[in-house]
């Protein structure tokens, strides 16, 4: 059993195969989407996978401390060339395959005319695994 | 009556209400309910908890087939048959330790049915221990119990599934509020006094063996004490005699199993009384055992570890080289062999590459921790 980050990129992924942002599709192509990735959740939830799932919104800042008594220093918006996090969706499941298995689903998520966006999903393992108890270095 | 106590009577009381008919299923969630409002209760304990359990259960199951509306016949027979046909109670907890073990059920699935059904946690604790949603765990149990209804009861696990699961649980450690190693250490106990199998006690061996040693081997955050560097006053004496002491009784049988000899090996470990006084030969000669059993490369690359040890680091090496590349923790390995061969600057660069490719984040520490050691060692030599 291995925890999974699913993280959807606004910015910094191969690209797809349509470039056309959220904000311009049609409204019932919007709401397609919207319906899929609830619906997603709540399979992994009847599956016994889900974890956690968030959205993030695209505007965000760097946050630096700046000494001891002075407020952090901010710096942003973020560049234009940054990498950006959509969200991310966590799951628990038991082999790696399943997991590159969800991803591949969750990639498929209907876009502009309810064809597959073919997103990339990057695809994280979870530094959690407990240390099988070993006599060795 | 300690939480404890309570929930060893868990298994029994869902024996019980499948005895008089009652479905799998629908009696382990029943069986569930009757535990929590046994836990509610704490402070006002029934005389006798068992008894108790099994009329709040009972009376829950029957809520339970009557809320469902398509279950009305089965209701009938039910009530027909308050009493199954009688049989031993130590059967119905082995049977029972099969089914939540089925081979048809994902080991995710298996562990958790094996906590609820046969440990008599709550849904909320094991979901607590394995970091997911209530809900979620919730929902692998329903679905691990669908599996197992829909492959069918007459073909259970067995006694080699039910002890993989145990271990797995064990090797899962402890977060939250439960201990999972104690929890799979009682219920090992528990599966040794149903059936009569030395691995079953190897197995138990093994674990009391690794446990005895858990506060030597963990710092306080957590992390990694390597074996060379553990306060062996930590380890708990009187476990190690008692995990050497069934393995003693369970090698005589003389029907070695993986379980008997992994405990072997940690018996040789936890015997030395300093790192220096360690049988080093005998560990290899017992790894030899093991592969001839099971060849796997983790059991190849501990090997080498050992051969390391009894016959110098070159011996190591070459025991090394016939171990996959691509296995989690042979660069950590490789780093010791090449650092014990005096070679640190190789030594520096994979224990970095093993903190890189660590599967957690305890190994990841301890592995960058021995990088700087090294990389410290190799800037005060050139001093």
């Amino acid at each position: 059993m291995a925890k999974y980050l699913f993280l959807k990129h606004y910015r910094g992924a191969p690209p797809m195969a349509t470039d056309v942002p959220m904000s311009e599709w049609a409204p019932d192509d919007v709401e397609a989407h919207i319906q899929f990735m609830g619906d997603f959740a709540d399979r992994l939830v009847e599956t016994g996978e889900f974890v956690d799932g968030q959205a993030l919104a695209p505007d965000g800042m760097w946050v630096r401390h700046d000494g001891a008594g002075r407020p952090p220093v901010t710096d942003g918006p973020f560049a234009e060339t940054k990498d950006l996090i959509a969200g991310w969706m966590v799951v628990d499941v038991d082999t790696e395959d399943r997991a590159i298995e969800l991803a591949g689903e969750l990639s498929a998520a209907p876009g502009p005319d309810g064809e597959p966006i073919l997103e990339w999903i990057e695809v994280r393992p979870f530094l959690a695994t407990p240390p099988t108890p070993t006599d060795v270095v | 009556m300690n939480v404890s106590e309570l929930r060893a009577l868990v298994p029994r009381v869902l024996g019980v209400l499948v005895r008089r008919g009652a479905d799998f299923a629908t009696a382990e969630d029943a069986v569930q309910e009757a535990l929590i409002a046994a836990l509610d209760r704490a402070g006002d304990p029934p005389d006798d908890a068992q008894a108790w359990l099994v009329t709040v259960a009972w009376r829950k199951y029957l809520d339970l087939v009557r809320s469902d509306a398509s279950r009305r016949t089965r209701e009938a027979v039910v009530d027909l048959e308050p009493e199954g046909a009688p049989a031993a109670a130590t059967d119905e907890t082995l049977q029972l330790y099969f089914l939540c073990a089925h081979p048809d059920l994902t080991p995710s699935s298996a562990i958790a049915l094996t906590l609820r059904a046969v440990g008599g946690l709550t849904t909320r604790q094991i979901a607590t221990a394995y970091l997911v949603p209530e809900r979620t765990m919730a929902q692998r149990i329903s679905r691990a119990k669908r599996v197992v209804a829909a492959a069918g009861v007459d073909r259970p696990g067995d006694v080699v599934t039910v002890m993989r699961v145990l271990y797995l649980v064990f090797n899962e450690g402890y977060s939250g509020d439960v201990d999972l190693a104690a929890e799979a250490i009682r219920l090992t106990r528990q599966l040794v006094a149903l059936v009569d199998d030395p691995e079953v006690h190897g197995l138990l061996a093994l674990m009391l063996l690794h446990h005895a040693r858990r506060a030597g081997r963990t710092r306080a955050d957590g992390g990694i004490v390597p074996l060379a560097e553990q306060d062996r006053s930590r380890w708990d004496r009187a476990l190690i005699q008692e995990g050497v002491t069934i393995l003693q009784a369970a090698l005589a049988h003389d029907r070695l199993g993986e379980y008997q000899a992994q405990a072997a090996i940690a018996a040789l470990h936890a015997d030395a009384p300093r790192v220096e006084e360690t049988d080093w030969v005998q560990i290899v000669e017992w790894y030899d055992e093991l592969l001839g059993i099971t060849d796997t490369p983790i059991i190849r690359l501990n090997r080498a570890v050992a051969v390391g040890e009894a016959d110098g680091a070159p011996a190591g090496l070459a025991a090394l080289a016939q171990v996959d590349d691509d296995l989690p923790r042979r660069d950590a390995v490789a780093a010791h062999l090449h650092e014990r061969n005096g070679d640190l600057e190789l030594a520096a660069s994979l224990y970095a590459s093993a903190a890189r490719k660590a599967p957690d984040i305890h190994e990841r520490d301890h592995q960058i921790r021995q990088a700087a050691r090294v990389h410290e060692q190799l800037r005060s030599g050139r001093w």
